[in-house]
């Protein structure tokens, strides 16, 4: 039996950690500034299972990744429009549009794949690129640095995510319409635009999540192929407070515990099965509960705004 | 100043709301370099006049002319543009940021898409300094009192280039010293040429500051005088529709000790102690004011003589009874009886009738009983008697409450509680938001019932209200009392400093600004 505590099993485990913290931190970061603007978009699941399916696909039919993540950008705009026009412009409740928009996702990926595709096939997703110099730094070059161009696209997305939301007057937008709507619009700032900015750029980043799931981690595609990694995602911007750097914090712990859950399995340590993947959710559940971040969850979040009442 | 608005006309606005006319062809001007007050009682039109000229409602008939051309505002970004800005009743601020980002919000920044708030903190300094506006640009907003609050809203339309200013009853929420000093920022704007628009309902602010005074009614101007000679009798008239009586004070002899708090601590929502040790006495025959600036533990100390907070430790004796661990069923039949700050909340049910909300509590009452069923017709007998002796102006006993006029809806409220003949009453905040003939009314009721022997503790944040009407005032800061005072023994002015937290002898705080303007 190999020694679980082998320098080998360690890099494999952060290996795969990063890897699989990828699609968290798009959809997490994305959804961080949906949130921050005041909309909850439950629909963050059923956004990567439809944008990943057509990545997959596009990539099946013609080997090119670019397509692919192209295509799965447009879906989550696509889809990122239909839950800004119903609970922003019709203000219909949050929850329940997005709830619809993931069945939605669930529903049609999985028609579409049995239509078009009928059994699991793999792909070749995108390919690792090794960093000159920094790729051969022994244990940690192969960790971080031969990683594939979405991997490296998910940890720069963080502090380029940081940047806008604290430096720049597009972030201090997002945050006043998310904590007082009414301020902003009273300042000129058209709070329903914001928004759809927000939701929009949230949905996106979902469909760039569902792309590196399906061509990336998993190169591959099959029914409900997220698994709720999207609902996980929702759960990581609590957790993270509503801040680039906690979601970044709680991507990674959260991947750790997948990851050494995966490895568990394979090193064929004896743990049910089972059991150990509830590991990573129960992990989730544990954390959030502990973690209360209440004092800063944007105080309009999941509120409709009209004009003139206060 | 380039571009200062030199004059502003509305002329023949209407606006309509579903079910109500709340601008009636309503005309109003204003020139640089005046205080144009807008007088009125609550829910006579004045804000949503102004919210049509800073472009949050759209007109539906008439027009608005800046220096002679005609201007439609789709939205308040339109207004500012126009060079124009607004103070809201209710400020909009973002308590989680800063001053400066407060300030930043919604202007152009000097580095197009990146932030720019060194520049934003120089300017803040900048205007701070020329119009004497105390603030610190690095303070979080949502740590700042009201007062300062409502510097930061200055600020931020000053910096936005308003020329003519809106402030929509700005000294509702301030202390008398708070209210001098803005005073003295207003003039200096004056002074420099802008033009501000003054909401609000209290005469002798309006007539110590502006330069002319309009008086809306049920949505129609009354007529517009100028300051300087104004009656207030005339100015009374115009808004209410005919004039007050006086109010009579008789005597003062007061009873045996009804109520008593002994060391009461509780907290508030957020766990922290809001209640730090009160000791308050009630006697039969005297109105007992808590003035003091809001959240500073009034609304918690109702709460906690009501039953609906738990007092952290301490006594509530009422007559002579610790009821600290009472519900508040049990408070109500030992005789305490309740107006609560928030009537539409905590006083009625808005979609019962008026009679329903009549027997909220007391239809468990025998006489109101036939067996297990409710006798309707004493029921109607009862409630008709108090609609009628509390002159409640409501169409029918069927009405939902809440179709009724705030000030109706306090008087029966009002009458509700008293016809139990409660030995001792608590009145938060009575004529909040009603209507100067209602609020002489209940103050009328008020003043009777003490006549009568009752024991009434009055917490209010109108300082007017609670000097007209209590024997004894006592001074809420913290959650501590500052003192109590014989209403003959004091004046405004020491109740305003101990509403600060300043006790006579202390040298105001200084302010922090000098240094956060020179790093
Ligand atoms: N957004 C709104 N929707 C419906 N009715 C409103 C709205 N705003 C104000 N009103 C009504 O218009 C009338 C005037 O209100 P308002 O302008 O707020 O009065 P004031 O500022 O003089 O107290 C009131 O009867 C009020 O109920
Ligand atoms: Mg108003």
């Amino acid at each position: 039996m190999t020694n679980i505590f082998s320098f080998e099993v360690l890099s494999g485990v952060l290996r795969t950690m990063i890897a699989l913290s990828t699609p968290f931190l798009f959809a997490a970061l994305g959804e961080t500034f949906s949130q921050l603007s005041g909309v909850v978009n439950l629909g963050v699941d059923g956004i990567m299972l439809l944008a990943g399916f057509f990545a997959f696909y596009a990539v099946l039919l013609t080997g090119n990744v670019w397509l692919g993540l192209l295509l799965a950008m447009f879906i989550g705009l696509l889809m990122g429009l239909i839950m800004s026009l119903v609970s922003v412009t019709l203000k219909a409740q949050q929850g329940i549009s997005g709830i619809g928009l993931q069945i939605f996702g669930l529903g049609m990926s999985s028609l579409l794949f049995k239509v078009l595709v009928g059994t699991v096939k793999t792909v070749s997703g995108f390919a690792p690129i090794k960093i000159p110099l920094l790729g051969d730094i022994p244990f940690f070059g192969p960790i971080l640095f031969r990683n594939n161009f979405l991997v490296y696209a998910a940890f720069l997305l963080v502090p380029v995510s940081w940047w806008i939301l604290e430096k720049t007057t597009l972030g201090l937008k997002i945050k006043a319409v998310g904590q007082n709507p009414a301020a902003a619009d009273s300042v000129g700032i058209n709070v329903n635009r914001i928004r759809y900015f927000s939701v929009c750029l949230g949905a996106i980043l979902a469909g760039v999540a569902g792309a590196a799931l399906s061509i990336s981690v998993a190169n591959l595609f099959q029914d409900n192929l997220t698994a709720g990694q999207g609902f996980i995602a929702v759960a990581l911007v609590y957790f993270g407070g509503w801040s680039p750097i906690g979601v970044l914090g709680g991507a990674l712990l959260f991947s750790f515990a997948t990851s050494a859950q995966l490895w568990l399995q394979v090193l064929g340590i004896q743990v049910p099965a089972s059991l150990a993947v509830m590991l990573p959710y129960i992990l989730t559940i544990i954390v959030l509960t502990i973690s209360v971040n209440r004092g800063k969850q944007p105080a309009a979040l999941n509120k409709q705004f009209f004009r003139g009442e206060n | 100043m380039a571009g200062m608005i030199q004059r502003i006309e509305m002329k023949g606005i209407v606006k309509r709301f579903p079910g109500v006319l709340a601008c009636d062809r309503v005309d109003f001007d204003l020139c640089a370099g005046e205080v144009h007050a807008l007088l009125g009682e609550n829910g006579a039109g004045k804000s949503t006049l102004m919210k049509m000229l800073y472009g949050m409602y759209p007109i539906d008939e008439g027009a608005i002319f800046i220096d002679g051309v005609e201007r439609r505002f789709r939205s308040p970004a339109d207004a500012l543009d126009a060079g124009i800005g607004m103070i809201h009743q209710h400020f909009m601020l973002v308590p989680t940021m800063t001053v400066a980002q407060n300030v930043a919000l919604g202007q152009k920044s000097s580095k197009g898409f990146v932030l720019d708030l060194d520049r934003v903190t120089e300017r803040i300094c900048q205007l701070s300094a020329d119009y004497g506006l105390k603030v610190n640009p690095h303070d979080l907003v949502g740590h700042l009192s009201v007062g300062e609050q409502q510097r930061v809203e200055i600020i931020k339309a000053l910096s936005h280039g308003a020329s003519v200013i809106i402030l929509d009853e700005p000294t509702a929420v301030l202390t008398p010293q708070e209210v001098d000093d803005l005073f003295v920022v207003l003039r200096k704007m004056v002074h420099e040429g802008h033009g501000l628009v003054f909401i609000s309902h209290k005469l002798h602010e309006v007539t110590a500051l502006c330069d002319r005074i309009t008086v809306l009614r049920d949505g129609r101007r009354m007529g517009t005088r100028p300051a300087a000679g104004v009656q207030r009798n005339e100015l009374i008239k115009m808004m209410v529709g005919r004039e007050l009586k006086a109010l009579e004070h008789r005597g003062y002899t007061p009873g045996i000790e009804r109520l008593s708090i002994r060391d009461l601590r509780a907290s508030g929502d957020r766990g922290v102690e809001t209640i730090a040790g009160i000791n308050l006495a009630v006697q039969a025959g005297e109105i007992l004011g808590i003035a003091g600036v809001s959240g500073n533990g009034q609304l918690e100390l109702a709460e906690c003589l009501i039953g609906v907070r738990k007092a952290d430790s301490g006594n509530i004796l009422l007559n002579g009874a610790d009821v600290a661990g009472m519900s508040l069923n049990e408070r109500i039949s030992r005789g305490m009886a309740i107006i609560p700050e928030e009537r539409m909340r905590d006083g009625a049910v808005n979609d019962f009738s008026v009679l329903e909300n009549v027997f909220l509590h007391d239809h468990k009452d025998k006489a109101f009983r036939q067996g297990i069923f409710l006798d309707f017709k004493k029921m109607a007998v009862h409630a008709g008697k108090l609609v009628h002796d509390f002159a409640v102006k409501t169409p029918s006993l069927e009405t939902p409450i809440k179709n009724l006029s705030g000030g109706n809806i306090q008087k029966l409220i009002m009458a509700r509680e008293l016809s139990r003949k409660p030995t001792v009453l608590i009145a938060a905040q009575p004529t909040r938001g009603v209507d100067i003939g209602a609020s002489e009314y209940i103050h009328q009721r008020l003043l009777v019932q003490r006549d009568a022997g009752m024991a009434i503790l009055l917490i209010s944040e109108d300082l007017d209200e609670l000097y007209e009407l209590s024997d004894r005032i006592a001074v809420m800061y913290e959650g501590q009392i500052m003192g109590i005072f014989a209403r003959q023994d004091t004046d405004i002015q020491t109740l305003g400093l101990l509403m600060a937290g300043i006790k006579p002898g202390d040298s105001p705080k200084a302010g922090s600004l000098i240094a956060a303007c020179e790093d």
